[in-house]
């Protein structure tokens, strides 16, 4: 067995080691220490921190590579669910990168940024960076997020050249939690594809119903930004909007599809109202001119062609 | 030696299921309890994650339990326990990501779960690592049998699910069970927990303690004042 030889060696060169004698003998004389003296209380304490912070820090660093690996994946898989692209049992890794496309979009212009590489731009961890964030004045700050990133990383779907969904990442707090997740759009920017949330720690079955596909379901088909006057209806959990700001909400109860404004509207999650006023904060923030408006703009204004 | 083990090994695996629950006797662990409770997944895998921590700290404590200096003992039983929870919880995010997601910051509570403490402070201080391993087993068992009774109910009588399967088929998706909300809140973890241990005290009456205060009849408390 080599590797026995090996470990022998490795031993039989620390017993010769003077370093290593003295240490033995140190120990040894430590443990047979009456166990409340206070050079006993010391060294039990330095070589216990020692022995957890190899434990902690080998267990960290090993696994660390599985662990962005998840998160890539389900970061992945949540923008292709959103989407709806995701193929139960299919290879995410290959069908991300055959059918999305990421872009860095300035938040400010509406703008295209092409000088930054996608892949490597996180949004999460620049709007914790002072040289690529910016703070939201408290009045505008309907999403209680208090700063935002500068630039967002968008993605793409396109269809034999054609773009066929833009996805957003949008982000705000809810009851307990900040809420991230991704709302997908038809070119035209205004009609819902679909919604959802990758990270949110809501109430299990009240405000964690967020991620209910059944619920899900329901935005499809909705419109985001108001056409006419009677946007905002009695029932909304806020008040209406101004045509062109976004009208979409939460409201309480079930939406009563033959109403006027109803295109406005998604029902409420039962029981969770602060979550669902979460939600229809975030969704009107981001799609406010604070957030993606300027951007949507120009993709209405190319018809969703430009490359 | 080896049947005097057997016997003990025996009654730090079987007593605390029901005998000496650390939930329903000792009455330990009932934040967690109440958490997690709402799905019967992520109990699992809490339970799972729980009985590890405490058998595992439980042997490494007594296995050092002759040379911690009585000054810093909980001090050094929190390192360990501390430094397990984090190596548990680093696995999970590697191997388990959606459960390690979902039960988010309740992993790292394990550190404070008194069932893990009270066991090393309890047995592991005072017995062999083997002997303390099983009895951190059988705790573990003990809160886990809890844990998904709790779980079992909550998840079914809530969300009309079980494992994440439909068992009910939900009002709201055109069938007949109209779930109840109160079981997906903590609160209601509290109502079951305080069922089970009446029930438990009712089966075995010799675990209901004495009452501390005993409430006088009128005529009694009058006859005091004399």
């Amino acid at each position: 067995m080599p590797k026995c030889e090996q470990f022998n060696k490795i031993c039989a060169k620390l017993d010769s080691c003077e370093h290593y004698q003295k240490f033995r003998v140190y120990w040894d004389k430590v443990l047979a220490m009456g166990n409340d003296s206070l050079e006993k209380t010391i060294a039990i304490a330095t070589a216990l921190c020692l022995v957890c912070a190899v434990l902690v820090s080998f267990s960290a660093v090993a696994l660390k590579p599985l662990q962005v690996h998840n998160k890539e994946l389900d970061m992945k898989k949540n923008i292709l669910d959103v989407a709806g692209l995701l193929q139960e049992g299919s290879d995410i890794d290959k069908a991300f990168a055959e059918k999305i496309e990421a872009k860095i979009v300035n938040l400010e212009t509406g703008d295209y940024v092409e000088d930054m590489n996608p892949a490597e731009y996180d949004q999460r961890k620049a709007a914790k960076d002072p040289a690529l964030s910016a703070a939201i004045p408290k009045e505008k700050d309907i999403a209680h997020i208090r700063v935002k990133a500068k630039y967002a990383k968008v993605f793409l779907v396109k269809e034999a050249g054609a773009l066929k969904s833009v996805i957003l990442p949008v982000h705000g707090y809810g009851l307990w939690s900040t809420l991230y997740g991704f709302l997908s759009l038809d070119p035209d920017g205004q009609t819902v594809q679909s919604i959802n949330f990758y990270d949110q720690a809501e109430t299990p079955g009240l405000g964690g119903e967020v991620v209910n596909p059944n619920w899900r379901a329901l935005w499809k088909g909705k419109k985001v930004y108001a056409e006419t006057e009677q946007a905002g209806s009695e029932k909304g959990l806020i008040e209406a909007a101004e045509i062109g700001e976004p009208a979409l909400s939460l409201i309480k109860g079930v939406v009563d599809n033959s109403k006027p404004g109803s295109q406005y509207q998604v029902d409420g999650l039962a029981g969770a109202s602060l979550t669902s006023t979460g939600v229809t904060n975030l969704v009107r923030y981001w799609m406010s001119k604070e957030g993606f408006a300027p951007y949507i703009a120009k993709v209405r204004a190319v018809k969703g062609v430009k490359s | 030696m080896s049947e005097i083990l057997n016997d003990e090994t025996k009654k730090v695996l079987i007593e605390p299921l029901v005998d000496n629950n650390p939930i329903t006797l000792q009455v330990l662990g009932i934040c967690s309890a109440l958490a997690v409770t709402s799905q019967m997944s992520t109990s699992l895998i809490m339970a799972l994650a729980l009985t590890l921590v405490t058998a595992c700290s439980s042997a490494a404590i007594s296995a050092i339990r002759n040379h911690i200096p009585g000054s810093i003992r909980i001090i050094v039983q929190m390192t360990i326990i501390a430094s397990l929870v984090i190596v548990v919880d680093q696995i999970l995010k590697a191997f388990a990501y959606e459960i390690s997601k979902q039960l988010s910051v309740f992993v790292g509570l394990i550190i404070t779960n008194c069932i893990v403490m009270g066991r090393a402070e309890g047995y592991a201080m005072k017995n062999p690592p083997l002997a303390s391993f099983m009895d951190g087993i059988g705790n573990g068992l003990g809160y886990s049998l809890i844990l998904i009774t709790v779980s079992f109910i909550r998840e079914s009588l809530g969300s009309g699910k079980l494992l994440g399967i439909e068992v009910f088929k939900l009002t709201k998706d055109g069938g007949w069970y109209d779930p109840n909300g109160l079981m997906l809140l903590p609160p209601s973890a509290f109502f079951i927990i305080g069922l089970i241990i009446w029930a438990v005290r009712q089966w075995k009456p010799k675990q209901a303690e004495a009452a501390d205060f005993k409430i006088l009849s009128i005529a009694h408390g009058e006859g005091g004042h004399h």
